[in-house]
């Protein structure tokens, strides 16, 4: 059983450990920007609970989904910035 | 059609302590059982992560017995619907769950308060139990920088969890005065267990300095935050961070026993001594009756399992622990009661709904929610107003009891009671992939 | 002691409102009452559309003149109204509604109203996330889409720009004979005349009022910009909107400013409640999915209910009750309310001051649903 998972933020490859959320990988990644607000301020997880959705990104082609609330799998597509 | 149908005698809606103990009791006494619950995993926030641990402890304890029964468990399902009595459907990633039950134990807990001060939105400010949470989850915060404000025990656990996760707590900052935590802190005389957990935690945060009666006025960062200035209502000073974890004690979930009728009194579900709402075979227990913590919501929880099974003496045998407990939940409510100066941290230009940015002055000629959601945006985003109107609540007083379906957004094809597969007709879709 | 006014408009939706503002320009002295806050009830629940609609004659003289209002006034209207002239877009499932729209598309340009026949390419075209194999569409440029509660905003503050007085949280229980309101709390407003603009609630104050609540659904997505063009209605939509007796839905959708894509719609008698019902949302949305099964991937943000004031005839009343001056009426505009407002602002002000109308008056007479004799409704009122 593989301890670690590789999946893809905009584009770019990123290692984590199993049972990470793919909110720690985009923090891993790009630490501010998981979405742009109405004015285009960047955003960032508050809650952390599936509560707020700022931490909302399109993973595998579906956007709007809560990255607090998803685990990393193998091969994820996950793009931010929206 | 939704993918599955799904019948059982008890429904538990929330992995939480609370829920977790009223599935076993359920289970343990041969009833058909499930757990449904948003998140992957079970544990709810305050256990978040036990499925990793190995050593015992309660969490430990009352998580195995979970694994031994034979509830069954429905992860990463949000609860959306009650389209008619006893069905609630719910959405997984691949489709809609419906479920049909004959006693509903609804244990939603709670969620942080965030009140808006300049600098909120800034990425790195988060609540505590969120970051914690988080952290746990593979959040990066070892060796940041993070200072912790705001109010609550809750506090002092994360300072203490995060120190175990290698962050470097800088601060803790607690609104309430300290002579107000001093009382509480001597009322955990009469909970060994819980003095025993502070005292530990105390122990092991030794050099972190907590501060009494003091509070962030202002985030400060260009593209993320890079400070807090705090006041103590006389003095200000500025505090470096790669963090701030910043929550004022937690609110109820309430939106799913709102949406079942439950009556709701001094914003917490109104429960008799078996646990029951005003909803017959709906019950509720934890957060959602009283922020109590999770001895609290692991009596109450036990409760509503014994008399959802019908054994009601069982049940009868926690009361007076509970009543241990719910003199803790007063005297925690007391204790941290939120300072009127929070009500004036934000200017004109703070934003107050974050989703959709509308900021205080934008709210100046509001009176009502209703108001508010007819002049301005706010409360229309996709946090359905969690957040800007609970904030609102202790801003302005205004009370939101409405609530509809869907309970979270849902794909529409949800709403419709489908997957997503297509209806019946010659074309093909041809939508293009939305931003 | 309380003021007298010249006139009191018991509703301030946007139809309360955009009379408020022509009574108030005229010089009159008027009040404008609501028991909650401007735009809380219908107004603030339905679908912004303006659009000329031809169920009659003179619904279409109706809808026409109102658009050429909302022509006129965008200029002035504030940015959070939101008004986008993005045309609405029928489209036609077969060739028994293609029919139709050929039909439609000869009515409206000899009314001088500006509509094109779409073939199946060209509304694919146009629209390129409806289903294939449509049979076509009419395209009525000028048509648009608004947001209503901040219309009525902005035409209540015309009002009281031009000296309007404006109570919210008022709540109006009588009516009076001498002309004047009588309040819950047992206050009085005394008035030359009294208009109720009340909407869905107006036989509350006039009971027999020929006026019926018919339940909308409607759903609102997350931001997905440019997905659709137009306001796009099934020419189904109008049997779903003429239908008398049973539960309907018919599929509309638009595209707010903000990228979110509104969902209708849904008609029911006998629903007297706000919450939702599951098994007509459901059958509301299948039917936007048949149109538009892309829409079935997008997520729903909020679901809402409202109440429309529909009439047996499916015309508002605007006008005198018979055999009382003093009690005029602004309502029953169906799904129709934010188009025809500003015609309705219109007519009753040049009827009120005696001027001529520009169209003529007589289909929305109450007087044709209200008739004098012992059956006739009474107002609610008191000495």
């Amino acid at each position: 059983m593989p301890d670690r998972v590789t999946l893809f933020i905009n584009g770019k490859p990123i290692s984590v450990p199993v049972g990470s959320i793919v909110a720690a990988a985009v923090a891993r990644s790009y630490p501010s920007c998981f979405h742009h607000s109405v004015h285009q301020e960047t955003r960032s997880p508050l809650c952390g609970m599936g509560a707020c959705f700022e931490c909302c990104v399109t993973i595998n082609g579906s956007p709007h989904r809560r990255s607090c609330l998803t685990l990393c799998e193998e091969g994820m597509e996950v793009l931010t910035g929206a | 059609m939704p993918d599955q149908r799904l019948n059982f005698d008890v429904l538990v809606v929330g992995a939480g302590p609370a829920g977790i103990a009223a599935a076993c009791i359920a289970a343990e006494n041969r009833r058909t059982v499930a757990v449904v619950d948003n998140s992957p995993w079970l544990g709810g926030q305050i256990w978040r992560g036990i499925q990793t641990k190995t050593r015992g402890g309660t969490a430990r304890h009352w998580l195995d017995r979970l694994q031994n029964s034979d509830v069954q468990i429905f992860s990463s399902a949000t609860i959306f619907a009650s389209p008619s009595a006893n069905q609630l459907l719910a959405e997984t990633p691949d489709g809609v769950l419906e479920f049909k039950w004959k006693k509903l134990v609804l244990a939603t807990g709670a969620r942080e308060l965030f009140l808006p001060f300049p600098g909120w939105t800034l990425p790195g400010v988060m609540g505590p139990g969120g970051l914690h949470a988080m952290a746990k989850s593979g959040w990066p915060v070892a060796e940041k920088k993070v200072v912790i404000a705001g109010s609550g025990p809750l506090l002092l656990a994360v300072a203490d969890g995060l120190k175990k996760e290698g962050a470097r707590v800088s601060l803790v900052a607690e609104q309430a005065n300290w002579s107000e935590v001093m009382r509480f802190g001597l009322s955990l005389l009469r909970h060994p267990r819980k003095l025993i957990q502070g005292v530990g935690i105390k122990s092991r945060i030794i050099g972190v300095p907590y501060h009494f009666g003091c509070w962030p006025v202002r985030a400060n960062g260009s593209s993320q935050v890079e400070s807090v200035t705090l006041t103590d209502g006389s003095r200000s000073w500025t505090v470096d961070c790669d963090y701030l974890a910043c929550g004022f004690h937690l609110v109820p979930n309430l939106e799913l026993p709102r949406l079942l009728g439950c009556a709701v009194s001094n914003g917490y579900v109104s429960v008799n001594e078996f646990q029951l709402t005003s909803v017959p075979d709906v019950f509720c227990a934890g957060e959602p009756t009283g922020i109590g913590g999770v001895d609290c919501a692991l009596i109450e929880g036990q409760v509503a399992g014994w008399v959802a099974v019908e054994a009601p003496d069982y049940a009868r045998k926690l009361f007076g622990l509970r009543a241990d407990w719910h003199r803790f939940r007063a005297s925690l409510h007391q204790a941290f009661a939120l300072r009127p100066e929070l009500r004036r941290l934000a200017t004109p230009n703070t934003y107050v709904c974050r989703c959709e940015d509308v900021r205080l002055e934008d709210l100046s000629n509001c009176k009502s929610w209703r108001d508010t959601k007819l002049n301005t945006r706010c409360g229309m985003g996709s946090c359905q107003g969690r957040i800007c109107g609970a904030a609102a609540e202790f801003l302005f007083g205004w009370k939101n009891d409405s609530v509809r379906p869907p309970l979270f957004p849902v794909r529409a094809s949800s709403l419709a009671g489908k997957t997503d597969a297509l209806p019946e007709i010659t074309a093909e879709p041809n939508i293009s992939s939305p931003t | 002691m309380n003021p007298t006014f010249d006139i009191i408009i018991v509703g301030a939706g946007i139809v309360g409102a955009a009379c408020a503002a022509e009574c108030a320009r005229a010089g009159l002295k008027v009040l404008v009452l609501d028991r909650g806050p401007v735009a809380g009830g219908t107004t603030g629940a339905g679908m912004g559309h303006i659009v000329v609609m031809d169920d009659s004659e003179a619904q279409f003289a109706l809808t026409r003149y109102s658009r050429r209002l909302w022509h006129e006034l965008r200029p002035d209207l504030p940015a959070s109204a939101e008004y986008d002239q993005c045309g609405t877009l029928w489209v036609a499932a077969d060739e028994q509604e293609m029919a139709e729209v050929r039909r439609k598309e000869k009515y409206y340009n000899q009314r001088g109203v500006r509509a094109e026949v779409l073939d199946a390419r060209a509304v694919a075209a146009a629209e390129p996330n409806l289903r294939r194999n449509l049979a076509g569409g009419l395209r009525v440029v000028d048509d648009g889409v608004i947001y209503p509660p901040c219309a009525a905003r902005y035409l209540i503050e015309s009002a009281i720009a031009w000296k309007a007085q404006l109570r919210t949280g008022a709540d109006v229980r009588a009516l009076l004979r001498e002309g004047g309101v009588v309040m819950a709390d047992g206050s009085r407003f005394s008035a030359g005349i009294v208009v109720n603009a009340a909407g869905p609630w107006s036989p509350a104050l006039i009971p027999g009022l020929p006026v019926r609540k018919r339940k909308g659904h409607l759903v609102i997505t997350d931001r997905y910009p440019g997905q659709i063009h137009h306001q796009i209605i099934e020419l189904g939509y109008l049997k779903s909107a003429h239908s008398v007796g049973t539960d309907s839905v018919a599929f509309n959708v638009q595209c707010r400013k903000t990228g979110q894509i509104l969902i209708g719609s849904s008609r029911q008698y006998n629903e007297e409640g706000t919450e939702i019902n599951h098994e007509i949302l459901e059958r509301m949305l299948q039917r936007a999915f048949e149109y538009m099964p892309g829409l079935a991937k997008l997520t729903v943000t909020r679901c809402w209910t409202g109440h429309r004031a529909a009439t047996p005839d499916k015309l508002p009343l605007i006008g005198p009750v018979p055999d009382n001056e003093k009690i005029w009426l602004a309502t029953g505009h169906e799904g129709l309310g934010i188009t025809t407002s500003l015609a309705t602002g219109k007519l009753l002000t040049d009827l009120l001051l005696e001027r001529p109308t520009e169209i003529s008056a007589e289909p929305y007479a109450p007087a044709r649903l209200l008739q004098t004799n012992e059956s006739a409704p009474e107002p609610c009122l008191t000495a």
